[in-house]
């Protein structure tokens, strides 16, 4: 469903990813991980569009989208939460759900979004998106704007960081959830209790894919390869 | 298709054909149409141009719509509007103008002063907005006079929605014990326009409670000036916040002066200005919108 083909990034001569070719298919839940410096975040930001590749190329249901922006992107069924969300003057829950749907949302389908990450729409939904709410919050509402627009491929990038104590439970919860046959999961991770969630792991090291497989596969041998860092797996 | 004075009115006063409740519209300097309530006297003053709203005591959950339309070319029209709150009323006030100008320039000075009683509880939202030839001065110098007595209320909510060539917007306030004031503007600047706004407020009381926002969107060649002077004269809250997203050549000057008259005073500033953040426009671009779509739901937002 969704190809890579031998993709690169090198950024001021700094090669970040070497030569990644995986074919990501329907009905699964994938886990990206990696050491910090090892380029997840950075596929996952090429996979989007965020940034182009060097070189190589990207399909979508046989169809390249190597040089398509953003937004081309995203309306095929691409979606993408991002890592650090992004705080808006002026942009509250409910509009920002509205722009993920494209459609007008009444404070039910607020609710309806907005519980599956935890939260009262109500509480929530007119409330905007900027400091008074705690990264925990805005990274729920990242998650639920994603789920909203019911994509192909969903990217989660660390979908667990600054996530409160909701904890984890109901992040594997969404990911089980979510999963149909039409669509994916590629979830970038540091995390244990999302590797044995996965359907598939794949290890980046060095730029390179490594690994890759089931999670009682590659998980016992995952230690291996720690070669920019050591690896942090979080109990 | 609307005619001009239906466009107009719907802009600055969210009017659709007569307004609920009291009203006074003005038209090109002259008294188009006046309403009274039990309760909500309106009269033209006999000395100046402009009216008196006197709202009794005790009178609530009522609105009055006070909008001015400026439609002919080289009229500078000027009024002065008092306002007198009684004792814990509780109304809405919307005010606003609306230029066009064609063939020359026009310009409206609208002055007003608020006069609000013990306990007295106003919302005023007042919007300007001007259209017509770009090259054309379409000018407005809003003053709001604010007098709040012991425990009373004033939120503003004003909004510079575009077209105007030249504003110079002043609103200057004294607030006695338990008094607060709430102020949330918006300008929106572009072409070679340029737009001016002073706040001083004076906390005079104990508890006094005021707080200023001011977002500004500043495009073009455009150019905005913030200026407010916070004084604290007792145990009292105040805090500004000016924020400017820079579009093109925007340029924005910030500056906010408190000055603690007493120990006790709590006072506090913080401005930002810059362009719209990447991150915000690609989040919005991975939710499916154009880079110009999300450009504008931005700085809609912001504006709002």
């Amino acid at each position: 469903m969704l190809s890579l083909k031998n993709i690169s990034y090198k950024v001021d001569g700094k090669e970040i990813l070497k030569d990644i070719t995986f074919d990501f298919e329907l009905g699964k839940n994938y886990v990206i991980t990696g050491a910090n410096g090892c380029g997840k975040s950075t596929l996952a930001k090429i996979i989007m569009g965020i940034l182009p590749a060097t070189s190589g190329r990207i399909f979508f249901d046989g169809k390249d989208i190597t040089n398509l922006d953003i937004t081309a992107r995203a309306n095929l069924g691409i979606a993408y939460a991002m890592q650090q969300p992004v705080k808006f003057k002026g942009l509250n829950a409910k509009k920002i759900l509205e722009y993920a749907t494209k459609s007008n949302i009444q404070t039910k389908n607020a609710c309806e979004y907005l519980s599956k990450v935890g939260l009262c729409a109500r509480d929530y939904e007119k409330r905007d998106l900027d400091n008074t709410l705690s990264g925990g919050e805005l990274k729920r509402i990242e998650i639920a704007s994603v789920l909203a627009r019911n994509a192909t491929v969903n990217v989660f990038d660390e979908p667990e960081a600054g996530i409160d104590i909701w904890s984890f439970n109901g992040l594997v919860n969404i990911f089980n959830k979510s999963l149909t046959t039409n669509n994916m999961n590629i979830i970038i991770s540091h995390q244990e209790k999302l590797f044995k969630m996965a359907d598939e792991i794949i290890l980046i090291s060095d730029g390179e894919i490594k690994l890759h497989g089931k999670p009682e596969t590659v998980l016992p041998a995952i230690n291996n390869f720690n070669t920019c860092s050591k690896l942090e797996v979080n109990e | 298709m609307k005619t001009i004075d239906e466009r107009l009115l719907e802009t600055v006063a969210d009017l659709h054909g007569v307004p609920q409740g009291a009203y006074n519209i003005r038209k090109n300097g002259k008294l188009l149409d006046r309403k009274c309530e039990a309760g909500i006297n309106i009269t033209s003053k006999t000395d100046k141009p402009g009216i008196d709203i006197r709202i009794d005591a005790g009178i609530k959950n009522k609105s009055v719509h006070i909008p001015v339309i400026v439609t002919e070319d080289e009229l500078n029209d000027l009024v002065y509007n008092d306002f007198y709150i009684g004792k814990d009323a509780d109304v809405l006030i919307v005010a606003g103008c609306g230029l066009h100008a064609e063939g020359a320039g026009n310009s409206h000075d609208g002055i007003h002063e608020f006069f609000l009683e013990e306990n007295a509880r106003v919302r005023y939202v007042e919007k300007h907005y001007a259209e017509g030839k770009e090259d054309l001065d379409k000018v407005l110098n809003p003053q709001t006079i604010l007098h709040l007595s012991k425990n009373s209320t004033f939120v503003m909510e004003t909004a510079q929605l575009g077209g105007v060539t030249y504003s110079k917007r002043y609103t200057v306030a004294d607030l006695k014990e338990g008094a607060n004031l709430q102020i949330k503007e918006s300008i929106l600047t572009e072409f070679n326009q340029k737009a001016i706004t002073e706040f001083v407020v004076d906390l005079n009381g104990e508890n006094g409670k005021v707080n200023v926002v001011s977002r500004s969107v500043a495009k073009g060649n455009s150019e905005q000036k913030f200026i407010s002077q916070i004084s604290g004269n007792a145990k009292c809250f105040g805090h500004v916040e000016c924020d400017a997203i820079i579009i093109d050549n925007g340029r924005v000057t910030s500056t906010p002066a408190l000055t603690n008259l007493s120990p006790d005073a709590e006072l506090s500033h913080e401005a930002y200005l810059g362009k719209i953040a990447g991150e915000q426009l690609i989040k919005l671009q991975t939710l499916g919108l154009s880079k110009p779509e999300a450009e504008k739901a931005i700085l809609d937002g912001f504006l709002k």
